[in-house]
């Protein structure tokens, strides 16, 4: 590569005026408010430059990747290209991409990065609590909890969204692009910048209120509260055109013959998270906007002793916050139910009922954000109604257990490695719907609320839920998007210690809790040692059995680089049905969708006609 | 796929097999669920509220095991018995069932609002030891007779204020034993979650608020105090193990010497209020 195709617009450019942006915020920051420091007599932080430093940071990177190229090719009279870096090898990776394809591969492997970071930030937690006495200092391990917490919130919404949803749902509603594709790479890019923003919360001493940034303590933290500030700000942005872009490709953008009931179950888990990602993030915004005045222009919105409230946080804070951990739990069902009639050879059961259940899901999600609040001290006439609407939700719920149970029923069940990770959603989620249900309880959380129960419950959910799902659509997909395929056998190794150590990581944390141990301490009750030691040991062999997959990624996919078929799995999805990887324009001809495709064992046939002869060639 | 009619099944009754295992684990279960595990569930006998909980504990977890039982042994059955065996076999093109569908709703919509109206009874009952803001809405019998002790949270300790002795502030907390206590959680600073594990109590302490809970004490025990809200730095240190509930000639014995340890310090506190604003306004930022 000639050294002339680093100049332009690209990640590196994007990174240099990213940083250029920063001091330039940083100094006109000073320039503002130089002077009135010694006035508040808190010299020692500026965060008004630190905000602007993040902000023109922010503006400078999305310019130095050339999202202000087509506004201005349009203001000077230019016809714009919607197909900017379609075709250009592996460069188009580290800019701005038309192609949804490509911006599903950048998501893969920048929320992988991120993925990856968090864990390691969880490895560290629990290195921490090996023993009763602190290892690390107090600020730094509160820091290490904001950072794991926050950064798996943040990133993790857009895991599946981002990957799988921008590189599949245009290719399964038998289109060739998003509805707005520069928005599209534009969800991604300002993820990234706002992962990087989070990551600098070390410089400016790191954040002390772990992902809740909860009210006063928020105004109380130094400046690396800003950071937590900014990357939420940002990933509610990101989050908020995602699903935004998502609802209008799948509304406008289908393909003549895919009606709304031959839709894929998966879109259908991308609809109904989308409508939540459209709706809840700018509950957070504002909620943060708040937030960045009360610690920049002296407002006191949050703060008791001017007049305002931290129960206004609490509140917009959690009508975001669970409608969120449902924008990570609904990707999971649609991947959960469109893998299984694949695997077991039979057609999805009950169609029309797992989409309502998913739909109710998302409805219900918006009316119980109380139930984080049942001892906070806010009105208790109001909690019989937030247990009950929080109880609902396992009706809705309930049919996603139902339909994939009734799937798999008599059907012809193969255990591939996809498959397998699907299956554990069945036994994560159980464990962890249940626990809720205690959880909704109000009596019974009232012991649980606040405590490493709490913890054990959301992690079963989400990442029982979330991340063996994701982990199911990387071994599902991968050989589609790149055209190779991954180890079996590592796969399945891969599997089942991540699923034996799983278990033994977060089931033991339910009775941690209940015996009293608060989340987020540095410091427990040393009767609790032994059960904290049983769970960090099998927390690393968790954490090994994700390094043996980034083994397994490299290895098949840098080295073995065995070819991929067409279509491994025999599936009678559209995707598969194309050469892999998807040629740039996926069809020749836009498709003609005569059935769902989950017509196994009725001899239904292919899902469209005339499938996808290659654009651009395999 | 060449023996077996697919549409019509195997000529096996999966479904009844699967009913009766279903049956036979859930009467096994459901028992040592509610019975032998449901009463190990903290936080044990050493309140009213407590107890209640643990009651509450073992009526959900003896709903929710013929539920796991349920979905685990179709998920069993379904991955040995249906696991395929012949590379080219298809499942049975069923696409839904509509007797089953309804069932099921019916069945889940029953369980979920028999369990809330239960859940909501035993909240209504005594308010089950949680934080109930400033009005208190459910009210333990007797609640009139109750006595008031005050909790302050600050960064990064408890302390105990009780207005019925003049309103000495301590910093441990001791409660008479068989009384009905009205506890007022407020905080100076920042969020703190008062969290009496063993009595059962959690109420947040927000600054400026008035979080009443109310707990019935029973027998002479330690008392087992964490914050559960982050509240910056120090929040894993904020735990007070040195409480106890004592017999109630002990607590009059108790009192009076803390009057006579704490009663000059107490007359320069602010006087006792349920909120406290401290001046000058602790702010950073």
């Amino acid at each position: 590569m000639s050294w002339r195709r680093l100049i332009g617009f690209n990640l590196l450019t994007a990174i240099l005026l990213g940083i250029g942006g920063y001091y330039l915020g940083w100094w006109l920051g000073h320039q503002v408010t130089g002077p009135s420091l010694d006035y508040f007599g808190d010299t020692d932080q500026n965060d008004i430059a630190l905000f602007m430093g993040y902000a023109f940071g922010v503006i400078g990177f999305l310019i130095g990747m050339g999202f202000l190229q087509y506004p201005l090719a349009r203001l000077r009279g230019y016809p714009a290209s919607l197909r900017e870096k379609e075709s250009e090898g592996i460069g188009r990776y580290l800019g701005l991409c038309t192609d949804h394809k490509v911006v599903g591969l950048q998501y893969l492997f920048g929320v992988g990065l991120f993925f990856f970071i968090a864990g390691l930030n969880a490895m560290l937690i629990r290195f921490e609590l090996l023993r009763p006495t602190p290892v690390f200092n107090s600020g730094n391990y509160l820091t290490l909890v904001g950072l794991h917490g926050t950064m798996m919130m943040g990133m993790m919404t857009s895991a599946v969204l981002g990957p799988f949803a921008n590189y599949f749902v245009p290719i399964m509603i038998g289109a060739r692009r998003m509805a707005f594709p520069r928005i599209e790479s534009l969800t991604f890019w300002l993820l990234m910048a706002a992962g990087g923003i989070l990551v600098t919360t070390v410089f400016f001493g790191g954040f002390p209120t772990g992902w809740t940034g909860y009210e006063p303590l928020n105004d109380q933290a130094n400046m690396g509260m800003d950071a937590y500030i900014m990357f939420f700000a940002l990933v509610g942005v990101s989050m908020c055109l995602l699903g935004l872009n998502m609802l209008a490709t799948v509304i406008t953008m289908r393909a003549p013959g895919m009606t709304w009931s031959r839709l894929p179950i998966f879109v259908w888990g991308v609809v109904s998270t989308s409508i939540l990602n459209l709706l809840a993030p700018p509950v957070l915004i504002a909620a943060l906007a708040m937030s960045l005045m009360d610690r920049t222009a002296q407002t006191t919105y949050y703060l008791q002793s001017g007049g305002g409230s931290q129960y206004l946080y609490e509140n917009l804070f959690w009508f975001f916050g669970h409608p969120e951990v449902y924008i990570l739990a609904l990707p999971g069902f649609g991947i959960l139910l469109e893998l299984l009639p694949v695997f077991s050879r039979k057609p999805l059961w009950g169609y029309r009922l797992a989409v309502s259940g998913m739909l109710g899901v998302t409805l219900l999600s918006f009316l119980v954000w109380q139930h984080h609040l049942f001892f906070s001290g806010i009105n208790s006439s109001l909690r019989p109604f937030y247990m009950l609407s929080t109880e609902l939700i396992s009706i809705p719920t309930g049919l996603t257990f139902l339909c994939g149970l009734m799937t798999i029923w008599r059907g012809s069940i193969r255990f591939t490695v996809p498959m397998l990770f699907a299956l554990a959603w069945f036994f994560n989620f159980l464990v962890g719907g249940l626990s809720g249900f205690f959880n909704s309880d109000t009596p019974s959380d009232t012991t649980e609320h606040g405590s490493f129960y709490v913890m054990a419950h959301f992690h079963y959910t989400i990442m029982g839920g979330l991340i063996f799902t994701f982990f199911a659509a990387i071994y599902y997909w991968l050989p589609k998007m790149t055209g190779l395929e991954l180890n079996e056998r590592l796969g399945k190794i891969h599997f089942w210690s991540m699923f034996i150590a799983f278990n033994s990581t977060f089931m033991p944390l339910f009775a941690v809790g209940l015996l009293g141990q608060p989340r987020r301490v540095v410091t427990y009750d040393p009767s609790l040692q032994w059960l904290n030691d049983w769970v960090s040991v099998s927390a690393f062999v968790l954490g090994l059995s994700m390094l043996l997959f980034l083994y397994n990624l490299v290895y098949s996919l840098l080295f073995a680089r065995v070819r991929a078929e067409r279509n491994p799995w025999g599936s009678l999805s559209i995707e598969w049905q194309l050469p892999s990887p998807v040629p740039v324009q996926n069809f020749d001809r836009i498709p003609v969708f005569e059935n769902d495709p989950y017509g196994y064992g009725d001899g239904a046939g292919p899902v469209a006609r005339p499938v996808g002869v290659p654009a651009g060639g395999s | 796929m060449a023996t077996v009619d697919t549409t019509r099944g195997d000529g096996v009754p999966h479904g009844r097999r699967v009913i009766i295992i279903w049956l036979v684990l859930s009467a096994i279960m459901t028992p040592i669920a509610a019975f032998v595990i449901g009463p190990l569930i903290p936080p044990g006998n050493d309140s009213v509220q407590a107890m209640g909980q643990v009651f509450d504990n073992q009526v959900l977890i003896a709903f929710t095991m013929p539920i796991t039982c349920f979905v685990l042994v179709v998920l069993g059955y379904s991955l040995i018995v249906f696991r395929q065996r012949d590379a080219a076999a298809q499942g049975v093109p069923i696409r839904g069932h509509s007797g089953i569908q309804v069932w099921w709703l019916v069945v889940t919509t029953t369980i979920v609002l028999g369990l809330a109206a239960f859940g909501t009874y035993e909240l209504v009952k005594d308010g089950a030891g949680g934080g109930q803001g400033p009005n208190a809405t459910f009210l333990p019998a007797h609640h009139n007779q109750a006595m008031d002790v005050q909790v302050i949270a600050q960064q990064w300790e408890f302390t105990y204020r009780y207005p019925t002795a003049g309103g000495i502030e301590v910093p441990h907390l001791y409660l008479p034993a068989n009384t009905l206590i009205r506890l007022h959680v407020t905080s100076l600073d920042v969020i703190h979650s008062f969290w009496a594990v063993n009595l059962g109590v959690k109420a947040d302490a927000n600054p400026g608020t008035d979080n009443v809970a109310y707990v019935e004490t029973r027998h002479p025990t330690k008392i087992n105090i964490r914050c559960a809200e982050l509240c910056g730095l120090w929040h894993g240190y904020m735990f007070d193990e040195r409480g106890h509930v004592v017999s109630q000639p002990a607590f009059a014995a108790w009192l009076k010497l803390q009057q006579q340890i704490y009663g000059p310090v107490s007359k320069v506190l602010p006087p006792y209020a349920t909120t406290y604003s401290p001046e000058p306004p602790l702010r950073a930022g």
